[in-house]
């Protein structure tokens, strides 16, 4: 597959491995962060770690967009799926994550009122063609996802289409790598940024990082051997003290990233704190929709009651998504803690980082 | 599983809630030494004649897609269950259960399809029965087929007969046919070719009988993916399986869809496909023989047996790093971001 599989390549991934090696060698250990979720999923598929030298940690941090929502929210969207006339649909990642007593995935079993789709489109469409449902599209994900929701509550509105609403909780990424390196409880050498998120808030987003903090940072796409590329280039900086923001997504990601994305965005949802289940309230990092769109607001539109939420006991979700524990320092992790018995989200999402561990073998 | 609790889809997709479900119910309260292997078919034996005897039902959805449909489906699957087994399919049964409402000439398009497939399995349909339900008791059509087939002498497919440094050997592609349904039941409108590779496996299984007796087990990668079955392999025992990306068939189109809709081929159903447990002297000789054979050109050696990790699959990578391989948990669910 063009463009797939050069960067699949054993010989170039060997070479960089060897580039790194040799890079790292004599150093003190290299602590970096890869932000998104994929990546630590691309790190963990193509066994990444093991070809590392044992100077270089990887910390996976909480670029899940599944794991950081909080319980609340996927409480509410279950609570919206047993009301009568209500059909909740929602990008498939959600469907297992557990809430305070229940998940998506068993509620379907039970009210048969919850459906997967591939795009907020189908959503938009399911609600065209059933009038007599109020349709309630889960809005979770970053700056990715976030201009397709936006599409989409632009596209109802001229069509009419008063039956669609998004429960929104959209993320941003860059204010919560602030509170990150704000927090103090890690010390990171470098960090990975997110390959999609980059293509629309473009690789300038991090600009700050370096400039205030002096942490190198290097956007990077999802193959390996980008991943090997981009952990090359940010040991070099580390080595040379010098603290810089380079792109290696070049093909896919530009300085200024997509201004027609963030136009849309800009339209249709406005900046506002946001709680990220484990790390708390991060100010301005995440997105609501305004005033001007409120009729497409699940939770200014369509009224439900919500028992308060209960965190699982002794789930350290929150400190696996800050890079803080790693999921072999969980007591429940594959005991309690499976994919089949999950207690909290990061064992459940597809970027999850206990799920990754538990998946392709830890460590 | 409490009382309480409820089944859901994942409990059919093949994979470990499936597994369970079969460990701590069906096996628990059915026990005998006959059903607790597990395998894709029981063996049985009376009088000196060793049979296998299998069942299988057939609800997919959408009942026709690119490469074939449920009647077909229905016959292959079940012969595959016995051919894997060293078997020789001789018999079905035939069951449907038809919604009120289904249209003549479906249902005759469906049962010819089957006897079609019979045919070309060398196999008779001797035996049937027919219910109809209300409209919206059941999803237009489910089919049940039972086989029975003889097992020769001399001929003896078990884990227990694997040994370190066994060959995997993989019959060809992966991921076509779980690809073939999907693409037309969601109706993406993709300019694919990608047709199911629901074929019957006992002409090629017979082949591969023939020019080795040291071929030690066998089984078709079907709902779960190759990864679910090569785990099944591994469960309990005392050796693991290591595999090679590289060497692991994947059609270009497959690959794609794949990578567009973030799922893993490694867990995409097959229905023409055998994996086959080689001594390792025979590995050459069995796939010479599958290349001659139409369901066999792409057939590949994809790994081997190792002593350790025990009772886990692990794959090297593309790009040469290790990593395991799981079951596949519920059913892979299409992805945000």
């Amino acid at each position: 597959m063009k463009y797939i599989d050069e960067f699949r390549d054993r010989e170039i991934g060997q070479r960089l491995v060897q580039r790194i090696c040799r890079e790292a060698d004599g150093a003190r250990e290299v602590v970096l962060m890869e932000v998104c979720g994929t990546h630590t999923m691309s790190i963990f598929r193509y066994g990444i770690r093991g070809l590392l030298p044992q100077n270089i940690r990887l910390l996976s941090g909480p670029g899940c967009p599944v794991c950081v929502t909080p319980g609340a929210y996927i409480d509410k969207a279950i609570a919206y799926a047993c009301l009568p006339g209500v059909l909740v649909t929602t990008f498939g990642d959600m469907l297992r994550v557990p809430g305070s007593r229940s998940s998506l995935e068993r509620e379907t079993a039970e009210h048969n009122s919850v459906r997967v789709v591939y795009s907020t489109m189908d959503a938009l469409e399911m609600a065209a063609c059933h009038p007599e449902l109020k349709v309630v599209f889960v809005g979770v994900g970053f700056e990715t996802t976030a201009p397709t929701i936006a599409a989409s509550i632009l596209e109802a509105k001229k069509r009419g289409i008063e039956n669609y609403f998004v429960l929104c909780a959209h993320k941003l990424i860059p204010p919560v790598m602030r509170a990150l390196v704000d927090s103090q409880d890690l010390a990171i050498d470098g960090f990975i940024c997110p390959g999609h998120v980059s293509t629309i808030i473009g690789s300038d987003a991090y600009q700050f990082i370096a400039r205030d903090y002096g942490i190198p940072c290097v956007v990077a796409g999802f193959e390996p051997v980008d991943v090997l590329e981009a952990i090359y280039l940010l040991v070099s900086q580390v080595r040379r003290g010098v603290a810089l923001v380079e792109n290696q997504y070049r093909w896919v990601v530009r300085q200024g990233g997509n201004p027609k994305a963030l136009a849309l965005l800009e339209e249709v949802f406005e900046v506002a704190d946001s709680e990220w289940r484990g790390i708390g309230v991060v100010p301005g990092s995440g997105l609501r929709i305004r005033e001007k769109y409120r009729d497409f607001d699940a939770e200014a539109q369509i009224e439900v009651e919500v028992e308060p939420a209960q965190e699982p006991k002794g789930c350290i979700c929150g400190e696996i998504l800050k890079g803080v524990k790693a999921p072999l320092e969980c007591g429940l992790f594959r005991s309690l803690c499976t994919p089949t018995t999950p207690v909290g989200p990061c064992m459940v999402s597809s970027e999850g980082t206990c799920a990754a561990f538990y998946k392709y073998g830890g460590g | 599983m409490k009382a309480k609790e409820q089944i859901l889809l994942a409990h059919g997709s093949g994979g470990k809630l499936t597994h369970e479900l079969i460990e701590n119910l069906f096996l628990r309260k059915f026990f005998n030494p006959i059903l607790a292997p597990l395998a894709d078919a029981a063996l049985l034996e009376a009088k000196g004649v060793r049979l296998a005897f299998t069942t299988d039902s057939y609800v997919v959805k959408p009942l026709f897609f690119p490469g074939g449909d449920i009647g077909r489906l229905a016959v292959f699957g079940t012969v595959n269950d016995l051919s894997v087994v060293g078997a020789q399919p001789l018999f079905l049964s035939c069951s449907l259960i038809i919604e009120q409402g289904l249209d003549y000439a479906t249902l005759e398009r469906i049962v010819d399809s089957i006897q079609k497939a019979a045919q070309e399995a060398g196999v008779n349909v001797v035996t049937g029965d027919t219910k109809v339900v209300e409209r919206g008791n059941v999803d237009r059509l489910y089919v049940n087929t039972s086989g029975v087939g003889l097992v020769a002498d001399g001929v003896y497919l078990s884990v227990e007969r694997i040994e370190v440094g066994d060959k995997i050997v993989l019959s060809g592609t992966i991921g076509d046919h779980g690809i073939a349904v999907l693409s037309e039941r969601e109706g993406f409108g993709f300019h694919s070719e990608i047709a199911s590779d629901c074929a019957p496996l006992n002409g090629l299984i017979s082949r591969m009988l023939q020019a080795s007796r040291r071929i030690k087990f066998m089984r078709d990668p079907t709902r779960g993916g190759l990864a679910t079955t090569l785990n099944e392999i591994v469960a309990g025992a005392d050796f693991g399986i290591l595999i090679e990306e590289e060497r692991i068939p994947v059609r270009e189109e497959v690959k794609s869809i794949c990578e567009l809709l973030g799922l893993d081929p490694f867990y995409i159903a097959n229905e023409g496909k055998v994996v086959a447990v080689v001594h390792p002297e025979d590995a050459e000789a069995v796939c010479q023989v599958m290349w001659g054979h139409e369901l066999g050109h792409q057939a590949a050696v994809i790994g081997e047996v190792v002593a350790e990790p025990r009772g886990k699959v692990f794959l090297r990578t593309a790009i040469g790093g290790t990593r395991l391989v799981d079951m596949l948990v519920g059913d892979q669910l299409p992805r945000i971001c």
